[in-house]
């Protein structure tokens, strides 16, 4: 699957396509398939978004996993700070992304 | 240390009106991202992996403790509560809003700091020695020098849109604690027939073509120096390649024509700059150099003591030791204490201070980071027994450069407080490293957890001391911020295949001995490269002679005797 | 010569009248002595102009691409050999790089988009002083502490 990840422009927080608007969850993010070009033309210059991109992912039961772990990265938090990621109450978390 | 005048205060105070302003015009779509990049980039401000990260400049890593502590509010206002030192001897922040830059910019602007040219391809905040002022091998304070190149620099009309980034280095000691010859210009100040002048080595640096920078000029006056280093530039910016990112530096163009015809080039230019009179008088390095003068109890006993009242002071550690109160040895923590005084104080210049160095490496802990409470703290203690300075090191450390030797015990129960005092320096767990793939959107595999696994395995600091001096260096890509070239150990991470893997340097060093490591051979996975830096130390400690660190050691047996031990 | 989009002025910080011939360009005009008017590519050396600069009304410099500032140089070249004809920057020229252009010698511009002649003037007015003496005559701010 593909997805269409960003930064908000304001505040430059993480951002995931979710098919009508972008969320900060990568659980949420929609498959883009092959509509993602057109729908980052539009959102980039909406300045909904910044510097989107497309990557390539695969479903899984919890939703979304990025390919790279770069996105991976992304999607979560830094693995060496446990506390600044979206999933501070869960240690194993950085597993996700390894 | 360099205080603005009312110029110096106006020129950062437009910087921030104009970069509101550029803001406020991006946010309102006035101007593309690809238009605002390189502006923002000029402000030190990037897009990375989680949010903008700003990068603000500490001018040759001297600060004050007012500074240290806007340094801390900003942390804790504006991001998330800490700041990561960096090897240019600046401080970033990893969680910045854009909207917000405006509003930091006017705090940082109101204790004369900024963001000024702390990215961009333009030149960049200039480094110096971390010692400067209280070295005793120094033969002048670099920092005037630095300052003056500093305000050149700012805003350069010509010089702002450079083929790729350019950095300064400036020291005044034979011993190199800057990396001098890794920048793309190292000056070393040095005296000849009682005139002070730079020797000039311009195409050094890291990244993925590491290089060291072949000595250009061996004497420039003082009052020549801009002229001349314009002359460097110039011929920079209009033969530096721009067809390949990845050879745009000052180095590759050094390298491709040869320092003789770099050298002829910019002597034939300068000839033509030095009529122009862009170079301030005498009297302006001496303005500034004002500024520099060692605080007066300081400097009366460094004219005591060159006047002959101590005839040969002694410098040594063991001599602090033995003159710290006497009543402390029988305390419980003494041992601790003076593990410290061994490992992280060096001797200063006059005999009753002593230079303190504050490791930002506790074992386990994230390279560089400090919080704001722990900013606040070394701001207190500079401010009460440091004459109010600070230091940040290229090594990612703090120093406090003029503690009276009476205060160290003082000072180290605070620093302990603040899980600060950790008497690591120059051992093998004071690790440089970059941020890597937890923060860098270059970068290609994670450098902290690297850090952290080493020094955990090291852990005992008996250990680290048995081994001495090693200087380990982690860069997380190519582009070699975390100076591995530089590393008696580097290490390199690269994507293999979507996986993290990392690569084993050995023999490198930014100091005077400077050298670019070697790759030792096919790389490790995470846990595969902690094991065989441990097994090079055991090969260093069987084979170790007389007083050899790891790099002598390895200099003088060759990389043989590693390998086998690491993949035999 | 390009013209300025629908009528629109081009920023020019000069008296005289423009400058009506066509720019050659370096080698044409080496080849050629009678042109007034020359246009450099950013890899041209500007040095090569300088036996011939009292006879020339017009230099254009070529910007390609804003972030390369090989053009900076080759004004500010123009300038210190005693250039006194219009200097015009032309092609990716944006108003956030006007003020180097203008310190560098630069004293007309014909951008490829269209320039707010407003935030020209602001972009212009940013900066009091000047840390480094450069070709436009400002006095380096160490000139003004020294008197």
């Amino acid at each position: 699957m593909k997805l269409l990840t960003g930064n908000d422009l304001a505040t430059g927080a993480v951002t995931w396509w979710t098919g009508s608007g972008w969320s900060l969850h990568v659980e949420d993010a929609l498959d883009v398939g092959e509509a993602g070009e057109a729908i980052l033309h539009a959102e980039e210059g909406a300045r909904r978004v910044n510097a989107p991109y497309i990557i390539d992912a695969l479903p899984t039961p919890e939703g979304p996993r990025p390919a790279h772990i770069k996105d991976r990265v992304r999607a979560l938090g830094p693995t060496v700070r446990p506390d600044l990621t979206l999933k501070p109450a869960d240690p194993a978390a950085g597993d996700w992304v390894i | 240390m360099y205080k603005y005048d009312n110029y110096d205060q106006a020129m950062v105070d437009a910087r921030v009106a104009e970069f509101r302003d550029q803001v406020k015009r991006r946010l309102a779509g006035e101007m593309t991202e690809d238009q605002f990049k390189p502006l923002r980039l000029m402000n030190g401000l990037y897009l990375q992996l989680h949010a903008y990260m700003l990068r603000v400049a500490i001018p040759y890593g001297t600060l004050d403790s007012r500074q240290m502590r806007m340094l801390a509010h900003i942390a804790r206002k504006y991001d998330r509560d800490y700041g990561h030192f960096t090897t240019r001897q600046n401080i970033q922040y990893n969680w910045i809003k854009l909207e917000e830059c405006g509003d930091l910019l006017e705090e940082l602007a109101s204790v004369e700091m900024h963001a000024i040219q702390t990215s961009g391809n333009c030149i960049r905040n200039i480094s110096s020695d971390q010692y400067a002022g209280a070295a005793a091998d120094e033969v002048t304070d670099p920092r005037p020098w630095a300052e003056l190149l500093r305000q050149w620099s700012t805003f350069h009309p010509e010089f702002s849109y450079l083929p790729r980034k350019f950095k300064i280095a400036v020291i005044a000691s034979p011993e190199d604690r800057a990396a001098m010859r890794l920048h793309d210009i190292g000056l070393e100040l040095v005296k000849k027939d009682g005139e002070l002048g730079a020797r000039v080595f311009v195409g050094g640096g890291m990244g993925r073509t590491p290089m060291i920078a072949p000595e250009i000029n061996s004497f420039v006056k003082a009052d020549d120096l801009l002229s001349y280093i314009e002359a460097c530039l110039r011929v920079y910016n209009r033969y530096g390649r721009r067809d390949n990112i990845y050879k745009a530096r000052i180095k590759i163009l050094v390298h491709e024509i040869g320092a003789d015809a770099y050298r002829a080039q910019v002597e034939e230019e300068f000839a033509h700059v030095k009529a122009l009179g862009i170079d301030p008088p005498l009297a302006e390095l001496e303005r500034i150099a004002v500024f520099f003068d060692l605080p007066e109890p300081i400097q009366s006993e460094v004219r005591h003591s060159r006047e002959g009242g101590d005839p040969s002071p002694d410098h040594s550690i063991d001599a602090i030791v033995q003159e710290i109160d006497s009543r402390l040895r029988g305390g419980d923590d003494w041992g601790a204490f003076e593990t410290w005084v061994k490992q992280n104080v060096k001797p200063h210049k006059a005999p009753g201070y002593a230079i303190v160095n504050i490791s930002l490496k506790p074992i386990g802990g994230i390279p560089g980071d400090a919080s704001s409470s722990q900013m606040e703290v070394m701001a207190d203690l500079a401010e009460k027994y440091g004459f109010d300075e600070l230091r940040v090191t290229h090594a990612q450390n703090i120093v406090l450069p003029h503690v009276a030797k009476r205060d160290l015990y003082t000072v180290w129960q605070a620093l302990s407080e603040a899980g600060l005092a950790n008497a690591n320096l120059d051992l093998i767990s004071d690790i440089i490293a970059c941020p890597g793939l937890d923060y860098c959107s270059l970068a290609n595999a994670r450098s902290i957890p690297v850090a952290q696994k080493i020094s955990k395995r090291f852990g005992n600091l008996d250990r680290q001391r048995d081994l001495g001096e090693l200087k380990l260096k982690i860069s997380g890509c190519i582009n070699a911020c975390g100076h591995h070239h530089a590393g008696h150990i580097g290490i390199l991470g690269v994507d293999r295949k979507g996986v993290e893997n990392y690569q084993l340097t050995f023999g490198g060093s930014g100091a005077q001995d400077v050298s670019i490591g070697k790759i030792i051979g096919p790389g490790f996975d995470e846990d595969g490269v902690v094991d065989a830096v441990e097994k090079a130390t055991e090969v260093y400690t069987r084979l170790r002679e007389g007083e050899e660190r790891f790099i002598d050691t390895y200099r003088r047996v060759g990389l043989e005797p590693f390998k086998e031990a690491i993949y035999g | 010569m390009v013209e300025p989009a629908q009528g629109g002025a081009w920023p020019r910080y000069r008296d005289d009248e423009v400058a009506e011939q066509p720019s050659v360009t370096l080698d044409a005009f080496l080849d050629q002595s009678n042109a007034g008017a020359v246009r450099l590519e950013p890899d041209d050396d500007a040095r090569r102009l300088i036996p011939h600069l009292g006879r020339l009304s017009l230099i254009e410099i070529a910007f390609p691409k804003y972030r390369d500032g090989r053009g900076y140089s080759s004004a500010r070249i123009l300038r210190e050999a005693g250039y006194i004809g219009e200097l015009r920057a032309q092609g990716d020229v944006l108003v956030d790089q006007i003020a180097f252009m203008r310190r560098c010698g630069f004293d007309s511009f014909a951008p490829e988009g269209s320039l707010n002649p407003e935030a020209v003037e602001r972009a212009l007015a940013v900066y009091p002083h000047a840390y480094q003496g450069a070709a436009d005559g400002a006095q380096a701010i160490w000139k003004l502490r020294h008197g």
